[in-house]
């Protein structure tokens, strides 16, 4: 089967096995969130898990790597804020 | 299995994978912890097994290695001589009175989708076998945080990992042989690629015959390769860079120019071609957050990347510590996998695991992988000397080209830190100007930082310019609830 997911209200089909950023790549999404001070759009790079550049929310949760994640089928991506990526969200990065 | 492993391997790539299997084989119990959630590293990445098709494993190199050492660890596995802990990503490394090690551990997609809190794990083993592997090196140029730019091995882990084609029309650039595989195999998903923009020439292969020759496999793989452009019609673009990534919102064109061969000064009239995906690798950059927190000595390479310091046993200047892969110095899943093998029997050695009838076997053991490593190494080092990031690349920068995606560091915040502020290392750099301070923690931009630190202050890249950049107090972001629990399970508290 195919699965389901949504990204901002839109429909995005995703194959068992792909990661969530793989389906919104292959559905034509390249970029789902911008970067804090310029703005720019940011989606997928290393493809890895190594640059965090394809950081989304993934069914509310803030900051995950589109890359690695697993596609689910009715999986909700992406906010309402357009996924800024700030640092009230309580993680500690690196200290 | 008891509480303390003999070994933790981390990595289950080529080298882990070797190291895991040949550790557990000589007796001692191993857990082998590992990101992704099947075995095979970057180099095997391969789709999920669960939803396999014949197809998948079109195109990987080494597969025969690959399911021999995936058979044995399954074996090993099923008999509990191999604990394999898939999706944990070892985020702190620290060491107990005793001298053995305790690895903090985190699911790779936390909080993880498996129902379980997300916190993390750990575990104890009285010796370690770090093998955790590399990725793309970048250099900066102008555009490349527009959609659509990834690095090369991104893109080859999209096809690879996900059945997913990055682009239609694909350019593939920057230096090395590992532009070839990626373009191939784009190719053979059925992309259009508009060329590989290769910034040395081939010719390169022929300033060292003896350590070209030093691995006849690798020769043949190269005439595939070359078959299988010719196949596509990839046009190969020797001598040339990307001067700039063009698009409003998302790629849409590369600018191209010549380059002097010896310096890599831009030499020639520049020409667009029309990309929607454009995949930049300049070589790769060995992962040293582990080895670096352990206090291992490290150095910069014949490619200039930092790697650790190991002797002929593959142990690294920290008892107890070996390291194996590109760890040691980039030079691909064959080396690595003797890496792997050998650092497994010198540690079985070590703790005298090896059985006395068999010395002599050991020996000869020991003997051969150091001789494949030995070639290995001639042969990597041969490919490092022919694909060179070339000495003038920070010319082909622009004031505003952006080197730290993350924190949004342009090349012009770098010189005004250099320049204004007196900054003459990477460190103060990195202090004044924040590259390397944001998510990535450097990992993407550090080795561009640490050249470009070096350059400002006309002098060449040392280890001390990059190892400011390589070096992370945690090894992946954490939560604060997983900091938090440190002091709970501290010893004795």
């Amino acid at each position: 089967m195919t699965y389901q997911m949504t990204f901002r209200g839109a429909a995005v089909p995703a194959e068992p096995g792909q990661s969530v950023g793989a389906a919104l790549v292959a559905a034509g999404i390249l970029d789902w969130r911008t970067t804090r001070v310029g703005g720019r759009p940011r989606g997928m790079f290393c493809g890895i898990g190594v640059c965090f550049d394809c950081l989304i929310t993934v069914d509310g949760v803030p900051n995950r790597r589109a890359c690695l994640v697993p596609a689910r089928d009715g999986m909700t991506l992406g906010d309402d804020a357009g996924d800024t990526v700030g640092r009230e969200d309580g993680d500690a990065g690196h200290v | 299995m008891p509480d303390t492993y003999d070994v933790a391997v981390v990595g289950a790539g080529p080298a882990g994978l070797a190291a895991a299997v040949e550790s557990a084989a000589a007796g001692l119990g191993v857990v082998l912890i590992d990101a992704a959630g099947q075995p095979g590293g970057q180099y095997w990445r391969h789709y999920d097994e669960n939803h396999a098709r014949p197809d998948d494993r079109r195109g990987h190199h080494g597969l025969r290695t690959f399911t021999r050492l995936r058979e044995r660890l399954d074996v090993l596995i099923g008999a509990g001589r191999i604990r394999y802990l898939p999706g944990h990503q070892v985020w702190l490394i620290t060491r107990g009175e005793g001298g053995e090690f305790t690895l903090r551990l985190t699911p790779t997609t936390s909080p993880a989708t498996d129902g379980t809190d997300g916190l993390s794990r750990a575990e104890t083993a009285r010796a370690l076998i770090l093998c955790p592997g590399g990725y793309d090196r970048q250099l900066p140029v102008p555009g490349w945080d527009l959609p659509g730019v990834m690095a090369a091995g991104g893109a080859q882990a999209l096809l690879k990992g996900h059945r997913t084609l990055a682009g239609r029309r694909a350019v593939v650039a920057g230096t090395g042989p590992f532009l070839l595989p990626v373009a191939t195999g784009l190719a053979r998903a059925g992309a259009g690629v508009a060329a590989v923009v290769e910034a040395n020439g081939t010719l390169g292969w022929l300033r060292d015959p003896v350590g070209t020759m030093s691995v006849p496999g690798k020769g043949v793989e190269a005439l595939q390769y070359a078959a299988l452009m010719a196949r596509h019609r990839v046009p190969y673009r020797r001598g040339t860079v990307i001067r700039e990534i063009l698009g409003e919102g998302r790629v849409e064109a590369v600018r191209i120019a010549r380059v002097d061969r010896a310096d890599g000064r831009l030499a020639g009239p520049e020409e667009e071609i029309a990309a929607d995906l454009v995949a930049l690798g300049w070589g790769f950059t060995p992962s040293l957050e582990l080895p670096l927190m352990l206090g291992a000595q490290t150095r910069r390479d014949v490619d200039g990347s930092l790697v650790v310091v190991v002797d002929d046993l593959q142990r690294s200047t920290v008892g107890g510590v070996y390291v194996a892969g590109e760890a040691t110095g980039v030079g691909g899943a064959a080396l690595a996998v003797a890496e792997g093998r050998l650092s497994a029997v010198a540690l079985a050695v070590a703790l005298r695991r090896a059985p006395e009838s068999s010395r002599e076997a050991v020996t000869a053991v020991i003997r051969r992988l150091r001789g494949e490593i030995r070639r290995g190494r001639r042969f990597a080092a041969a490919m490092h000397r022919a694909y060179p990031v070339p000495v003038a690349w920070t010319r082909w920068l622009t004031g505003s080209t952006l080197v730290c995606r993350c924190e949004e560091v342009s090349y012009g915040d770098l010189v005004r830190a250099c320049r204004d502020l007196g900054a003459q290392d990477a460190r103060t750099l990195k202090m004044l100007a924040r590259p390397g301070m944001g998510w990535c923690q450097g990992r993407v931009c550090g080795f561009a930082t640490a050249e470009i630190a070096a350059c400002l202050n006309r002098r060449e890249t040392t280890a001390e310019d990059l190892r400011p950049l390589s070096t992370r107090s945690l090894a992946v972001p954490v939560t604060l609830g997983e900091l938090a629990a440190l002091a709970d399970d501290a010893p004795g508290g």
